[in-house]
């Protein structure tokens, strides 16, 4: 789960980190406001949504699609600047290296007070899957696409591996710093920084904590101009504080609704939409209707466990997409015995009174009596043996026109 | 032989009170897996009625241990709990008898829990976790065998094919694949589809490696990581027996977590295309489809001389 970047920097703020004062605002007039009370000559104002690459990205008009302006963040020097910035801003949809074409409708603006930047440093903490450890990365090279620093000159980014239960040991920390060849007291400011944002992260179970730029002023204090935190949704049951947080205009509507039904959904760009039990056999559905000519529409994976109740609730989202133009269901009963799926599969079908195209393909448990049911049900259900051929049949049936 | 646990292996099951517990224990012993207890806490002394076997119920791991001498644990214990048992359980098997396998099946265990549970099992160079989030590990004997997670026993049949995956059903078609050729198993591993876990890709190439019943290697892998890349470096210098492979996830957008915790594309990293050129790299022949394993699997046995 994904938080904005003001609540990212309110979470630093209670825990006494160096961040310059800001506003969270819906408005242009709150931008005023917050201009007015903030006391700044030069402030930013900062489009909020959850995708990095805002400073790069381009503003839309929603629904003429005019180009509005470039960069979803901006220097303002005057109270005017900070007025046509936020005008062109919020209402709009921001499209960046990370949002996609369709881009993001821009809600939340973050107005927040300059500061006199001597460099700009890059600084990440996550969680590192190979040594199994949480992860600092650090470079001297901030404010850039960190990933054409990683893949161009990678002996530029400093790591350092942190035992959870040991913390972030002072020497560890300094040590980075020397790296970073930060001096006098940018390096105690430093210090105080990155050992609290590791506290952060273990407290709050944090997936990411990046901070790109962390600057250091002309006065050598260390600053966290920028915050992109991200939580582990495993954990969020012990941190209420941090679900509160959530901001569901962020997300994709349709996956919202099949999260709460325990479905595993993403929408994608197809129009043969998939219903599949397992992960990794749900993405090999997708892939193989790709390799067999189709476009996938979704990925959908229903669970180990999965009911009659949820077939239904699955099948209502998929059907919700308007591209969708025939289903392909490919389930492997283990557990999960085929026989109920085909009994869900007709209940759904009848209830949502499907008229597209739809390919069923059972193995495993019970599979004989789940093929029977479908074929003994008079209802125009096409059944495959192998996932080759099930794909194969739905690309024909959809007419293959990706 | 096959790897890690015996067709007699007894197994302990953790939460064996609890649905999922008991309805896997029932499953189990339908198979023939030699369940000889279980823990849940504050429940010890009552028995659980797995039909052919009433299993005795201890509070703690150290005592079940005690008393049955097993070789494995499966745990079927909540996310929220799951960390604290894998911890009792490695504690338990390194203290009473100095090794021990523990299979987690347990989704959604927070990524830290695993740090701190992986971090701690690793202090016990002959404790094994498989998992979590996987579907555990199985071992098919000719009658029965030692059916140790929620993997459908009745698709297996032994034989010498070592299998290793990150995904449950896909370890399925795998298992169907080779039996469309007649080829049995020796182990089934599935390693589970979670960023932080346990045994890797590595540890069971090694194992099947050493194994004298095990002649191929399936291995199923899929977006997130760079783990395939790592074993296919591996296989390039160590394995002398074949390996084929599928990689889940070719079309896969960036960014979206795909069902799995770990199964993500972050920073352009992770993807399938990058794993199966790397697997192709390391010899390692890739089926397009999982509908192929069979026959890639076929004739990489030909290309070397097993069939």
């Amino acid at each position: 789960m994904n938080i904005h970047e003001y609540q990212g920097k309110q979470l630093f703020r209670e825990a006494g980190l160096s961040v310059q004062d800001g506003v969270h605002c819906m408005s242009v007039e709150q931008a005023l406001a917050a201009y007015d009370s903030l006391g700044s000559n030069v402030v930013a104002v900062k489009s909020q949504i959850h995708a990095g690459g805002r400073g790069k990205g381009t503003l839309y008009h929603p629904e003429s699609g005019d180009l509005i302006m470039e960069g979803g963040v901006k220097i303002a020097f005057s109270r005017e600047d900070v007025e046509k910035y936020a005008e062109n801003i919020l209402g709009n949809i921001l499209v960046t290296k990370q949002t996609g074409s369709e881009g993001k409708m821009v809600n939340n603006l973050y107005v927040e007070g300059g500061c006199n930047i001597a460099h700009e440093y890059y600084l990440a903490i996550l969680v590192d899957r190979e040594e199994k450890m949480p992860l600092i990365m650090a470079s001297k090279e901030g404010g850039v696409d960190i990933e054409e620093v990683a893949e161009n000159t990678p002996e530029a980014i400093f790591k350092i591996y942190v035992d959870p239960v040991a913390g972030l040991q002072q020497a560890d920390a300094e040590g980075l710093a020397k790296s970073l060849g930060l001096t006098g007291k940018a390096v105690d400011s430093f210090v105080e920084n990155v050992t609290g944002l590791f506290e952060l992260f273990v407290s709050k179970d944090c997936s990411m904590v990046e901070i790109n730029p962390m600057v250091r002023t002309e006065e050598d204090e260390i600053v966290l101009l920028d915050a992109k935190v991200g939580f582990d949704e495993n954990a969020l049951f012990r941190h209420p504080d941090i679900m509160e947080l959530r901001d569901l205009s962020e997300e994709e509507p349709t996956e919202v609704r099949a999260k709460a039904a325990d479905l595993s959904y993403v929408k994608l760009d197809g129009n043969i939409g998939c219903l599949v039990n397992g992960a990794g056999l749900a993405m090999a559905t997708m892939d193989v209707i790709k390799l067999y000519g189709g476009e996938p529409a979704n990925f959908l994976d229903v669970g180990g466990g999965a009911n009659e109740e949820q077939v239904t609730t699955a099948f209502g989202i998929i059907m919700e997409d308007p591209n969708v133009k025939g289903i392909l269901v490919n389930i492997f009963g283990g557990i999960m015995r085929c026989d109920i799926i085909a009994r869900g599969v007709i209940a759904a079908t009848q209830t949502l009174e499907l008229e597209d195209p739809l390919v069923v393909r059972l193995v495993g448990t019970n599979f004989e009596e789940g093929r029977r049911i479908l074929s003994e049900s008079g209802l125009n259900i096409h059944t495959a043996e192998t996932l080759a051929e099930g794909a194969k049949k739905i690309v024909e049936l959809v007419g293959g026109e990706a | 032989m096959a790897i890690w646990v015996e067709e007699d292996a007894k197994v302990l099951v953790q939460g064996i009170t609890g649905n999922q517990g008991t309805f896997h224990a029932t499953k189990m012993v339908e198979y023939g897996t030699n369940i000889v207890g279980g823990v849940t806490p504050r429940k010890g002394g009552q028995t659980v009625d797995l039909g052919a076997v009433q299993a005795p119920v201890w509070d703690t791991m150290g005592e079940a241990i005690e008393a049955t001498d097993a070789d494995a644990s499966v745990i079927y214990v909540p996310p929220r709990f799951a960390g604290a048992a894998i911890i009792e359980a490695a504690d338990a098997f390194a203290s009473i008898r100095g090794n021990g396998v523990i299979v987690c099946i347990t989704e959604g265990i927070p990524t830290l829990d695993m740090v701190k549970a992986a971090e701690h099992v690793a202090k016990y160079p002959d404790v094994r976790l498989i998992g979590p989030n996987c579907p555990g590990i199985i071992t098919p004997g000719e009658t029965g065998g030692a059916k140790i997670g929620i993997m459908p026993g009745h698709i297996h049949a032994k034989g010498r094919i070592g299998i290793v995956s990150k995904s449950g059903t896909l370890t399925y078609e795998a298992v169907a694949q080779a039996m469309s050729i007649d080829e049995g198993q020796s182990t089934c591993v599935g390693i589970g589809g979670d960023p932080v876990n346990g045994t890797g890709f590595i540890d069971c190439l090694a194992a099947f490696e050493n194994d004298e019943q095990t002649a191929a290697v399936v291995m199923i892998g899929e977006i997130g990581g760079n783990a395939e890349e790592e074993a296919a470096a591996w296989v390039a210098d160590n394995m002398t027996k074949p390996v084929v492979g599928f990689v889940a996830g070719m079309t896969a957008p960036p960014g979206k977590r795909m069902g799995h915790a770990g199964a993500i594309i972050s920073g352009g990293k992770g993807t399938a295309a990058e794993k199966v050129a790397a697997m192709e790299a390391a010899g390692i022949r890739c089926a397009n489809d999982p509908s192929e394993i069979g026959a890639v699997l076929l004739e990489s046995l030909k290309a070397a001389r097993l069939r």
